[in-house]
């Protein structure tokens, strides 16, 4: 009779669960890893949408493309600015028709299909132990002697690669073959993503990497560590920002605008600082966590527009791979 | 008949493996483009490194088999098993071992900075040259160390009554042993090198040090250009078969790693000066190649506690996809164990890893969402992998064991079955423990196909390695790392092991 009821518990159990439509959210790997923003953010919208959102990791435009119009997908989380103009050609994206004054980030936002949801600076972080006086700016770092290393992400693989090749490309313009012939001896290696550049940071192969201005803020918050901070530099930082869209032909529209909205919400922002370890980008400042709000800040916000950076990212990725060639 | 139908639908399943997501690939690129100055140059230093790589194993291999093959001492054996491990070695862990003791604030650095020596850099070509040759002299000193031990002991004798010395010993017997013996180890090696991946982009130090499976990865992860990735795939492809092809022809030695217990007896092997070099060469190897495995053991142990349940559960998760792909490889292998069959594994390993996954995507998709299936197809890739190493170490003792029975067998009218489970694989125990071990802890180490679609819900002890470090967890990574290196090792003594048991050899 006990195996009865309990076979037919499990059978309620898994009907009631096949009853909720499923909204299906392709995210990169790190975000829906338990340490990311994805188990919270399933759990605090799965309390009020009746429905079973399923994150489903993995590369996303290049698995999009593969998939093309048949894909799963309701709605995709953390595409990159710099790829927006890649993935919108593709026609898979429909607007998102939300009201975007509630945004704040350092620039103005008006795209009408992509959505930020978190964004940060894109910065050198350094070990102060190492290196008690960084560089200012590009140039400081490359009139420091040849000792001073750095580590940086491969832009033909790595986003955060490609977003360091267009910030020396936005401020340096015809110039920017010239710094990175500057840079070279500095680069100790480039690796393929982020995680391998900035495990090599913290097992002290190089006092410096490319990475974010929150990057820091881990540090501090978990392990009180205050010795890795972001080099500031005098002619600005570009503006790395994550994108939400939603797919054009979705089998649950509403679900999909509701999740939209949802990205905007404070249940949503609160959870981005400390698990996705970069600024919420539609929340207060004062209601940040006191780390993120100490942080230092950058004069200037540099920003490429996707058409922009479309133009010149051939470009300028042949001139850093040239300069590193030599 | 049953066994001409397995030995046929084996090689179905490995062509169709092998062509089938690479037609996926070029369907769905359409065009395929004229290669690029940069492709180019990706295949250059792909050759190059995998040249380099090559000969400073086997050159290395030379010394440190000859010592193991004439010298006899209290923990040989366990010595010979212990310099095996950097090969099977997850690539992850090994870099960040090599780093521990090569790299800018590592043990030799830091001697040399006591010293008040200039440093050294790890980074550039010889950072990849080191750790290719980290990973592969183990293997070169099998193969030669087999050469060595297969030297008849009459003719030792003979040369050592008639008084030759060691020069006139090496031009009469060993030379022409090496000449037979280093052609093979010498491709096998550069062909392995070819596809290297995760080697080149942490420690190649620039995109000069571009490698064509590198470049694979570039074009599918940003430009998505399905037509290029074929191209290298295709350059790749022809390097490496050509590579294997001329080790096949060249190579006539036996299968290697089984049955190096024997130590050849020879009168100079007991000279002082002998010994004294033998032992400065075995404790520069072993140094080399423990050096960075103790680092990662040092490095994971302080976090080991910090573990999340997460990280056991992927162990098990690769655990599983070990096993599945060690099942798979070994009947494809023994199915395969002839020389129609070598050729054809050996097309496995010089295919793109990554496009035949992206291949496999593509054509999983029409019917499955492909991330669900992530572990299956890593498991089915990870024993295509293995494939040409699992044959080439069963070929000959199945062929042996074939010629040796075959009247008796004949006579007897054995059924296939029979044959296979009271002929064929008693006898193979220990070649098919020590394959399906290296299979077991090849396939534990590798992230593959599943960086590009994950599962959901499963994730595998490489990814969640990955994981850990994307989201600043660099000391749980390293710990996990410890695990992995535990698990492969283990798998593999285990398989070993087993394969021994009741052996007397």
């Amino acid at each position: 009779m006990k195996a009865l009821a309990f076979a037919a518990g499990l059978f309620t159990a898994s009907a009631a669960l096949a009853e909720l439509p499923v909204l299906t959210v392709y995210a990169p790997d790190y975000f829906t890893s338990e340490w990311g923003p994805g188990p919270t953010i399933e759990a605090r919208f799965e309390e009020k949408c009746a429905c079973d959102l399923q994150f489903k990791p993995g590369d996303l435009l290049p698995r999009l493309l593969l998939e093309g119009a048949r894909t799963q997908a309701d709605v995709v989380i953390g595409l990159n600015t710099d790829i927006t103009k890649r993935a919108r050609a593709s026609g898979l994206f429909a607007p998102h028709g939300l009201a975007l004054d509630g945004l704040t980030l350092p620039i103005d936002w008006t795209d009408d299909t992509f959505v930020p949801f978190n964004w940060s600076y894109v910065s050198f972080v350094y070990n102060s132990d190492a290196l008690p006086e960084p560089p200012t700016s590009f140039e400081t770092l490359i009139a420091a002697p040849d000792d001073l290393k750095i580590i940086v992400q491969d832009p033909r693989s790595s986003i955060s690669g490609l977003a360091l090749i267009l910030w020396v490309k936005a401020v340096y313009g015809d110039r920017a073959g010239e710094i990175w012939e500057g840079l070279a001896p500095h680069i100790l290696t480039v690796t393929k993503g982020w995680s391998e550049a900035y495990g090599l940071f913290t097992d002290g192969e190089a006092p410096m990497v490319l990475s974010f201005t929150t990057s820091p803020a881990y540090h501090i918050a978990a392990e009180g560590d205050l010795t890795k901070r972001a080099a500031i530099f005098d002619e600005g930082h570009y503006a790395f920002f994550e994108l939400t869209a939603k797919l054009a032909n979705t089998d649950q529209p509403e679900l999909a605008d509701a999740f939209m909205a949802f990205t905007l919400s404070e249940a949503f922002q609160s959870a981005i600082p400390e698990t996705n370890w970069s600024f919420p980008a539609a929340l207060d400042r004062s209601a940040w966590p006191q780390v993120f709000q100490d942080l230092p800040n950058p004069k200037t916000a540099i920003f490429l527009s996707e058409d922009q950076a479309a133009a010149l990212r051939d470009e300028a990725i042949e001139e850093w791979r040239r300069a590193l060639s030599k | 008949m049953a066994a001409r139908f397995v030995q046929i639908s084996a090689a179905l399943m490995v062509m169709g493996l092998i062509i089938g997501p690479i037609a996926a690939v070029l369907w769905g690129a359409g065009s395929m483009p004229a290669p690029r100055d940069a492709d180019w140059q990706a295949l250059r230093f792909t050759i190059w490194q995998a040249f380099l790589s090559a000969s400073v194993s086997v050159i290395l291999a030379i010394p440190t088999a000859r010592a193991l093959a004439r010298q006899n001492f209290f923990g040989r054996g366990v010595l010979i098993t212990l310099l095996g491990a950097p090969f099977i070695l997850p690539v992850i862990v090994a870099v960040l071992g090599l780093l521990a003791v090569f790299g800018n604030s590592g043990t030799v650095n830091t001697i040399l900075g006591w010293a008040g020596l200039p440093q050294i850099s790890v980074y550039g070509i010889q950072g990849v040259v080191l750790a290719h040759v980290f990973f592969n002299l183990p293997l070169a000193t099998r193969l030669i160390l087999q050469g060595w031990l297969s030297l008849p002991g009459e003719r030792l004798r003979l040369a050592e009554s008639l008084g030759l010395g060691p020069w006139q010993f090496m031009g009469v017997l060993e030379w022409p042993m090496l000449r037979q013996v280093l052609p093979g180890a010498f491709a096998a090696i550069f062909v392995i090198c070819l596809s290297s991946f995760a080697v080149a982009l942490t420690l190649g130090g620039g995109p000069r040090a571009t490698t064509l499976e590198l470049a694979i990865y570039q074009t599918l992860r940003m430009d998505f250009d399905l037509g290029r990735a074929g191209l290298l795939a295709g350059l790749q492809l022809v390097v490496a078969l050509t590579a294997g092809l001329l080790a096949l022809g060249v190579t006539r030695a036996p299968g290697f790693g089984v049955g190096l217990d024997r130590v050849i007896q020879r009168q100079d092997a007991t000279k002082i000066l002998v010994r004294l070099q033998d032992a400065v060469c075995l404790v520069c190897v072993t140094l080399f190649l423990m050096g960075p495995l103790s680092a990662v053991v040092l490095r994971g142990m302080g976090a080991l506690h910090e573990l999340g349940p997460s990280v056991w559960w992927a162990a098990g998760y690769s655990l599983s996809v070990a096993l599945g792909s060690t099942a798979l490889c070994i009947v494809w292998a023994l199915a395969l164990a002839h020389r129609g069959g070598e050729w054809l594994s050996l097309a496995g390993i010089s295919l793109s890893p990554l496009v035949l996954g992206i291949g496999l995507f593509l054509l999983l998709r029409p019917f499955v969402h492909p991330g669900d299936l992530a572990l299956l197809v890593t498991a089915v890739l990870n024993a295509l992998m293995a494939l040409p190493f699992a044959v080439r170490i069963l070929r000959p003792e199945v062929e042996a064991t074939r010629q040796d029975h075959a009247r008796l067998s004949a006579a007897l009218g054995l059924s296939s079955w029979l044959w296979l489970r009271w002929i064929l694989l008693p006898r193979l125990k220990r070649p098919l423990g020590f394959a399906a071990g290296l299979t077991a802890a090849l396939s534990i180490g590798d992230l593959g196909v599943i960086a590009l679609f994950a599962d959901p819900d499963r994730a595998t002890l490489p990814l969640q390695i990955y994981r850990l470090m994307s989201s600043y967890r660099m000391e749980q990574a390293g710990a996990a790392a410890l695990v992995l290196l535990m698990l492969s090792l283990g798998v593999f003594w285990l398989f070993d092991r087993g394969g021994r048991a009741n052996v007397k050899a």
